[in-house]
C-alpha cells in the first residue's frame, strides 16, 4: 500500500490559488484552462467567465496610474516586532518569508501618480503580503500618505485587498482602524475626494475602518467584502450562507457601494469621477 | 457573594469561609485570635495572586459573569438616567444601551454595550454582541450629545460586533467605520472606559475619543484569545498562550501608550466589589470631564486627532 500512497502524494497541488505564472493557467471561475499571455493581456482577466485574478501591487498601479507618472512614497517605513510576538512560528520570520515571496517591505504600498492626467495621492493593499494585513506600517503609511493628499490639495484612492488587521501587533493593528479613519476624516473637512476601490477579498478591520468610508466605493466584479469571515458567521449562526453572500454584487444591492466596475473600465471610471471633482467649491 | 470562585481565586474562597465561620459569635475567645491570624493570611493571599494575574486570568475577569455592566454602573454612578433607544432607521438594538445620565449634577451622554445576565436577558442583549443598529444608534445619540454640549461617555464591554446574515447585509463594516470617524470629530469631550472586555472593532466602534480608560482587570484586544489561538496556533485549545501574545491587559496597553489611565479595582475585583470599583470609575470619569471642559474644543479635537496619529509602532 505504501508505494500507492506515496504516488498520490507526489501530486502537485491542485487548485493553488494565488497568481499563477505558468504558460497554461487554469482559471478559478469557469476552470477552463486559459493561455497566460491572453490573460495577461487581458489584465488577468478570465476571457471566457470574466473571473478576475488577484494584481500584485505593481500590476495595480500600471492598470490606474499612467506611465511614468508614480513616485513612491515611505519606502522606509518597516515593520517592528513590538509584540516580541511568537506563535507556531515569530512574527519576525513571517515578515522576512513575506517579503521574500513578494519583494515588498510591506502589504501597501503608497504613493502619487496621474490618472489620465488627474493627479492623485493612491496606497494599494496586497492580499500576497501577509493576507493584506494592516498593523503599524499599513497604518503609517496610509496616514502620511493621505496627510501629503492634504498639503498638496490632491484627492485619495485606496485599493484594498485585505483579511483585515494583522493579529501579530495586537492592539496595535486594531488601533491603525482609528488612525486611518483620522486622518481621512480630516481629508473630507478639507474638501478633498477619496475614492475607495474594493478588490477581492476586503474584510475585517480594513472593511470596518479606511475602506467603508469613500465618498465613493467601487468594487471589483465579484469580490468578497465584509466584516466577518464566511466561516465564523456559518459557525456562529449554524447555518450555509446563500449563495453570492458578501459578494460585490451583494453590496451593491443592498446599498453598500456606489457601483461594480470591470478591471478594463477601472482607471477610466476612476478618471471621470474625478473630473466632476475639479468644479468642487 | 454567592458567585462560583475561578480556579485561581479558590483559596481564597475556601479561607473566606472559614473566617466566616470563626468569627460567628458563638465560636469563643480562641477562635477570635484565630480569625484574626486567618484575616493577615488572606490578605497576604489576596495580594500575593491579584497581583500577579496571568492574561489568562484577567481574560477571565474581565468577562467574569458577575462583573458590573454597562446598567450596573448606572445604577450605581449616576443620579439619574433616561434611557435612549433605537437608531431611527432600521431597529433597537439592546446590546447597546444609552440616554442622558447626570452625574455630580451634570449632564452626559452615557453609552455602553450591554451583556445580559442569564439565558433570557442574554438573548434580548444578545450577549453584548451589536449589530449595525446599535452602533447607528450611538452615532445618532453622540451628534445629539455634540448639539447640546454634554459631553459623551462610553462604556466598552463586548465579544466582539455580531457575526450574523442581517449584520452584514446591514453594513457592520460600515457602521464601525462610521462611529469612528464622527467620534474623531464630535465637538464635546468624549471619555471611553473599557470596563470588561474590549474585543476588537465592536468595542473600537465606541472607543475613539479624548480620553481612553481601562478598568484594572479589564482587558482590550484585536482578537479573542479563542479566535487568535484557532487561527495562528491552529489550536483552539492554547487561549492561554494566546492570551499572553496578544498583550492585552491594561498595563500591556499603557506601556503601548494606547490607554491614558488604569482605574484600580478593589482587591478581589470588581465582580466582587462593585460600589468600589463603581466609586473608582466615578472618579476617573469626574476627573477626566474637568480637565477636558478647560480645553477649548478646536485645541481638544487637535489633541485627539494627534492622540491616535501617535498610535503603532514601526521603524525608519
Amino acid at each position: 500500500m505504501a508505494w500507492f500512497k506515496k504516488k498520490t502524494d507526489e501530486k502537485p497541488k491542485e487548485k493553488k490559488k494565488g497568481i499563477p505564472k505558468g504558460l497554461w493557467v487554469k482559471c478559478n471561475g469557469c476552470e477552463e484552462i486559459i493561455y497566460g499571455k491572453e490573460l495577461e493581456l487581458n489584465n488577468r482577466v478570465c476571457p471566457l467567465c470574466q473571473y478576475h485574478f488577484k494584481l500584485n501591487v505593481l500590476e495595480r498601479i500600471n492598470l490606474i496610474i499612467d506611465e511614468n507618472t508614480f513616485i513612491e512614497y515611505d519606502k522606509n517605513v518597516k515593520s517592528d516586532d513590538p509584540l516580541s510576538f511568537k506563535d507556531l512560528k515569530r512574527y519576525e520570520d513571517r515578515l522576512k518569508s513575506a517579503k521574500e515571496e513578494t519583494g515588498l517591505e510591506e502589504a501597501l504600498v503608497s504613493g502619487e501618480g496621474k490618472i489620465n492626467g488627474h493627479d492623485a495621492v493612491i496606497c494599494v493593499l496586497t492580499f500576497d503580503f501577509m493576507g493584506g494585513s494592516m498593523a503599524s506600517v499599513v497604518g503609517e503609511k496610509i496616514f502620511r500618505a493621505v496627510d501629503r493628499a492634504i498639503k498638496k490639495r490632491f484627492p485619495v484612492i485606496i485599493v484594498s485587498a485585505s483579511g483585515g488587521a494583522r493579529m501579530q501587533e495586537g492592539i496595535l493593528s486594531l488601533m491603525q482602524m482609528a488612525k486611518t479613519t483620522a486622518v481621512l476624516a480630516k481629508l473630507g473637512k478639507e474638501k478633498l475626494p477619496y475614492i475607495s476601490i474594493l478588490t477581492d477579498p476586503t474584510t475585517g478591520g480594513v472593511t470596518a475602518s479606511f475602506a467603508s468610508i469613500g465618498d465613493v466605493i467601487i468594487s471589483e466584479p465579484k469580490a468578497l467584502i465584509g466584516f466577518t469571515g464566511a466561516r465564523v458567521i456559518e459557525q456562529t449562526i449554524g447555518q450555509k450562507l446563500p449563495e453570492g453572500f458578501q459578494r460585490a454584487e451583494f453590496l451593491l444591492e443592498h446599498g453598500m457601494i456606489d457601483m461594480v466596475v470591470e478591471r478594463k473600465d477601472m482607471k477610466k471610471t476612476v478618471a471621470q469621477i474625478l473630473d466632476f471633482f475639479k468644479n468642487r467649491q | 457573594m454567592s458567585s462560583i470562585p475561578l480556579a485561581f481565586e479558590n483559596e481564597i474562597y475556601i479561607l473566606e469561609k472559614k473566617l466566616f465561620e470563626l468569627k460567628k459569635p458563638d465560636s469563643g475567645a480562641k477562635s477570635l485570635s484565630e480569625a484574626k491570624e486567618l484575616e493577615k493570611k488572606l490578605e497576604q493571599i489576596k495580594g500575593k495572586v491579584y497581583a500577579s494575574l496571568t492574561p489568562w486570568q484577567r481574560v477571565q475577569l474581565a468577562r467574569h459573569p458577575q462583573r458590573p455592566y454597562t446598567l450596573d454602573y448606572v445604577k450605581l454612578i449616576f443620579d439619574d438616567f433616561v434611557e435612549l433607544r433605537g437608531d431611527r432607521l432600521f431597529s433597537e438594538d439592546q446590546a447597546i444601551v444609552a440616554g442622558l445620565a447626570k452625574i455630580d449634577n451634570k449632564t452626559i451622554m452615557l453609552i455602553g454595550h450591554q451583556k445580559g445576565r442569564g439565558t433570557k436577558d442574554n438573548l434580548v442583549r444578545n450577549f453584548g454582541m451589536p449589530h449595525p443598529e446599535g452602533y447607528r444608534k450611538a452615532r445618532r445619540l453622540m451628534k445629539l450629545a455634540e448639539k447640546f454640549g454634554f459631553p459623551v461617555v462610553t462604556l466598552i464591554d463586548t465579544p466582539g460586533a455580531y457575526p450574523g446574515i442581517g449584520a452584514e447585509e446591514r453594513g457592520q463594516g460600515e457602521a464601525i467605520a462610521n462611529n469612528m470617524e464622527v467620534m474623531i470629530g464630535l465637538q464635546v469631550p468624549v471619555i471611553c472606559v473599557v470596563i470588561g472586555e474590549g474585543s476588537s472593532g465592536g468595542a473600537l466602534a465606541i472607543g475613539v475619543g479624548d480620553k481612553i480608560l481601562m478598568m484594572e482587570n479589564a482587558i482590550y484586544s484585536v482578537i479573542s484569545p479563542e479566535g487568535c489561538a484557532a487561527i495562528l496556533w491552529k489550536d483552539s485549545s492554547k487561549v492561554e498562550d494566546a492570551a499572553e501574545a496578544l498583550k492585552l491587559t491594561a498595563p500591556d496597553l499603557l506601556n503601548f501608550g494606547i490607554i491614558d489611565e488604569i482605574i484600580p479595582e478593589p482587591i478581589g475585583g470588581a465582580h466582587r466589589f462593585k460600589e468600589d470599583a463603581a466609586r473608582n470609575l466615578k472618579n476617573a470619569i469626574l476627573n477626566n470631564i474637568k480637565i477636558l471642559q478647560d480645553i477649548p474644543v478646536s485645541r481638544m479635537l487637535e489633541i485627539r486627532f494627534e492622540k491616535f496619529k501617535k498610535m503603532g509602532r514601526f521603524i525608519e
